[in-house]
Parts: structure tokens; sequence; C-alpha cells
């Protein structure tokens, strides 16, 4: 994967820097990046901007796969790493504005505010987005269910390897919960079976570009932020409570939705490879939801009290930028103004 | 759904985890055999088995249950 195209000032300057420093000795000036930041219009909101998601999410890349223009040394630049600690303060500011709220009418439900479950289910009935999946199950027309899948594939592609980075961070019963998880993620022995190979598999039965990073381009600032969150989250020790939390969301919101999509893909005659990555997850994550609240989340509460807010904090974080995200696809498709597919594959 | 029989892998005994308003999840499994007898292969480390009834996915969760009234 190339650099993507930069969507504003930060993004170029960063991309610059990135595929420049090689070459230039010199990686990017904290200070200049810290005034483009300070540039941005107190309006602009980042959980949604282009250009700031692309940056945070490039700089996250590093700890991926890279990019094929960016020398690998770069992942841990000190520099590189000022400016992304400067986006992800401001990141995090937003998110435990916007998520505070539900956060603590969630910790008073429940028996004396100690039932967990009871307080995840409660988040995710109380946050829930705008229905995506029943619209693409009856009305989403070929080009939408296709943009749709491509930009889904920023995640999909890498499905689970957010969370590969907190089992080192994880003790005993829950490090067991995560690694059980992360087993059938990744095949559960299988190569055939990797999550994101299946992804690979129905993007390309669908005439996509299956290649990692292929749709970045496409991808909106807020499907931006779905990924980012879970790199802000999985990256940090400090945030396993949230990380966890986020998984939780995430497993619990997929189920019910992925056979929905399925059903949309049928109906719109894409071939039964393209439905069998979704058709996995109806099983798959139904499991997974229950071993992420009660083995995972439950137990890491148990054996660390104080995570509890920071579990239904992550909870929170997955549900709202989920919300976000959908919105935002449905509201251009309401427009009428589907992007078009594969111009940056 | 009444519990279903299974047969346990090699050297691992069975291990059944009911979840409250949820499925019974099932560890170290090779098969499991449904109402009518049919056998269903565990391809993966865990299962959820539906004890609502209303899966689609019998005899697998599928998350269903959440539809329904306690």
């Amino acid at each position: 994967m190339r650099l993507p195209r930069p969507r504003g000032p930060l993004s170029a300057l960063t991309a610059h820097s990135l595929a420049t420093a090689a070459r230039s000795g010199a990686v990017i000036s904290t200070d200049r990046f810290a005034e483009q930041l300070a540039d941005m219009a107190p309006s602009c909101d980042i959980l949604v901007d282009d250009d700031f998601q692309l940056t945070l999410w490039m700089l996250y890349e590093l700890h991926y796969r890279g990019f094929d223009d960016v020398d690998p040394e770069l992942e841990w630049d000190p520099q590189l790493l000022a400016c992304r600690q400067l986006l992800e303060r401001r990141f995090e500011k937003e998110l435990r504005f916007r998520t505070g709220g539900p956060v603590q009418k969630a910790l008073q439900q429940g028996e004396k505010g100690a039932d967990l479950a009871a307080q995840v289910n409660w988040l995710i009935g109380h946050m829930g987005g705008p229905r995506l999946a029943p619209y693409l199950q009856r009305q989403a027309t070929r080009e939408e269910m296709l943009e749709f899948l491509a930009v889904r594939s920023v995640y999909h592609l890498k499905e689970s390897d957010p969370h590969s980075f907190v089992l080192a961070r994880l003790a005993g019963a829950p490090k067991v919960a995560l690694a059980e998880l992360q087993y059938d993620e990744y095949g559960a022995g299988r190569p055939a079976r990797l999550h994101q190979t299946l992804y690979g598999d129905a993007l390309a039965a669908a005439g996509l570009d299956s290649s990692y990073g292929a749709h970045v381009e496409l991808a909106p600032g807020s499907t931006l932020a779905v990924n980012n969150v879970m790199s802000l989250l999985c990256l940090h020790q400090r945030h396993r409570g949230a990380a966890m939390g986020h998984l939780a969301a995430f497993e619990s919101t997929s189920s019910i939705p992925c056979r929905k999509i399925a059903a949309g893909l049928q109906r719109l005659g894409f071939p039964p490879a393209v439905a069998a990555y979704f058709l996995e997850h109806v099983e798959a994550d139904a499991v997974h939801e229950q071993v992420a609240v009660r083995d995972l989340c439950g137990r890491l509460v148990a054996q660390e009290p104080r995570l509890h807010t920071e579990v239904l904090f992550g909870v929170a974080c997955c549900l709202y930028l989920d919300a976000l995200a959908n919105t935002h696809l449905l509201d251009s498709w309401q427009a009428g103004n589907p992007e078009p597919i594969g111009a940056g594959a | 759904m009444s519990i279903l029989p299974m047969r346990p892998r090699r050297d691992q005994a069975v291990q059944i985890e009911p979840c409250p308003d949820g499925p019974v999840l099932v560890r170290g499994a090779e098969v499991v055999l449904d109402a009518d007898g049919e056998e269903h292969e565990v391809t993966r480390p865990v299962v959820a088995l539906c004890t609502c009834g209303r899966t689609q996915s019998k005899p697998f969760c599928d998350g269903t249950h959440k539809f329904l009234r306690p």
C-alpha cells in the first residue's frame, strides 16, 4: 500500500514528511505540526474531519503494515510519536466529552451498579445509530452495497489486528478469553478461514480490489475514526479496559446485522462468496459477544474493578462512532450521491 | 431446546457455560447433535448453543434471543 492522497493541510504535511524523511533525514517539525493543528477551525468536528482522521490513520498504520513508500524505521520516530500524541489527546478528549453522559447513566443501571453485562446492554439499547443493516437488506442499490463493502474493508482487511496488541497487556482469565476470540478470528488453525482472508474473498467475488488498504481513499473521515479509535485504545496499555469494552460492543452489535446484510447481498444477486463472510459472522459473533462481555470484560473488571468505567467508555466509543459512520453513509445515499467505487484502488 | 449430546475431543472434557438470558457456551466438543439427531461439526474453539429456540441457525445461537421479552 502507498500513502493515500492528503485531504487537507495536516495530512499533506504528514504525508510529505513520511514520504521524504528517508532522503531528507529530517522527519517532521512537531512545532509546525502543532501550529497546523491549531489552525483547524474551532468549529471543526474532529470525529468526522477528513484531514484530522486521515492524518491519525497514517500515523497508526506505521504500526500495522506500513506503506511501500515510507521508511519502516519511522514507526518509532519520536517526533512522529509526539505529533500522534497531539492528535490522540484531542481525539480522546472529544470521545470522553461525547460519551460521558451515556456512560454515567449506564453506571446507574443494574443492581448496585455492578452488573456489567446489563450496563453494556443498556448502552447498546440507548446509543444505537441509524438502521444501516435493514437498509442494506431491503433497499440498497448495487452501487450502494459496493460502496459499503469497500468502505468497510479499511477495517475488515485487518480485522482483529488492533486487539492482538492488547494480549500482552492482560493477565490470567481475560487474556485467555481474548486469545480464544482471536484464535477464532484468525481462522482457528485454517488459513482459508482467517476472517481477513474471508473478507478479501468477498471483495474479490464482488469485483472489488481485495488488496490491503485498497479502498482507504474512499473512506470518509467518520469511517477512518471507527478504525482510529481501535488503534487509540489498543495501542495504549492504560486504555486496555476501554479496548476490551469496544470489542464487546462491536461483537454484540454484529450477528443480527450480518444476517441482514447477507440477505441484502443475496437480494442483489451477489455471488455466495460475498455473503459467506457475513454468514460466518452471524454464528461467530453470537459466540464472541458472550465471550467478550462475560469472560473477557466481566473477568477483567473482577480482576481490576477500577477498569469498570473504562470498559463502558470503550463500549460507548464503539457505539457512538459506528453511529456517526452509518449516518454518514445513509445521508450520502439519501442525497443520491454514491461516491465512485474503486476510485482509490 | 434440551441439552444436546456431544462427543468430546480426545483427552479434553467438554465444558458448558450457561449465559443468563442467552445461549450455552460449549468448549471442547467435536460434534453437536441437534434435536433431530443431525450432526453439526464444531469448527471453532467455542460455540454458543441456542436455548431460546428461535435461532435461524439451529442448533447454534444467532442472537435472536435479544428480541424476546424477558
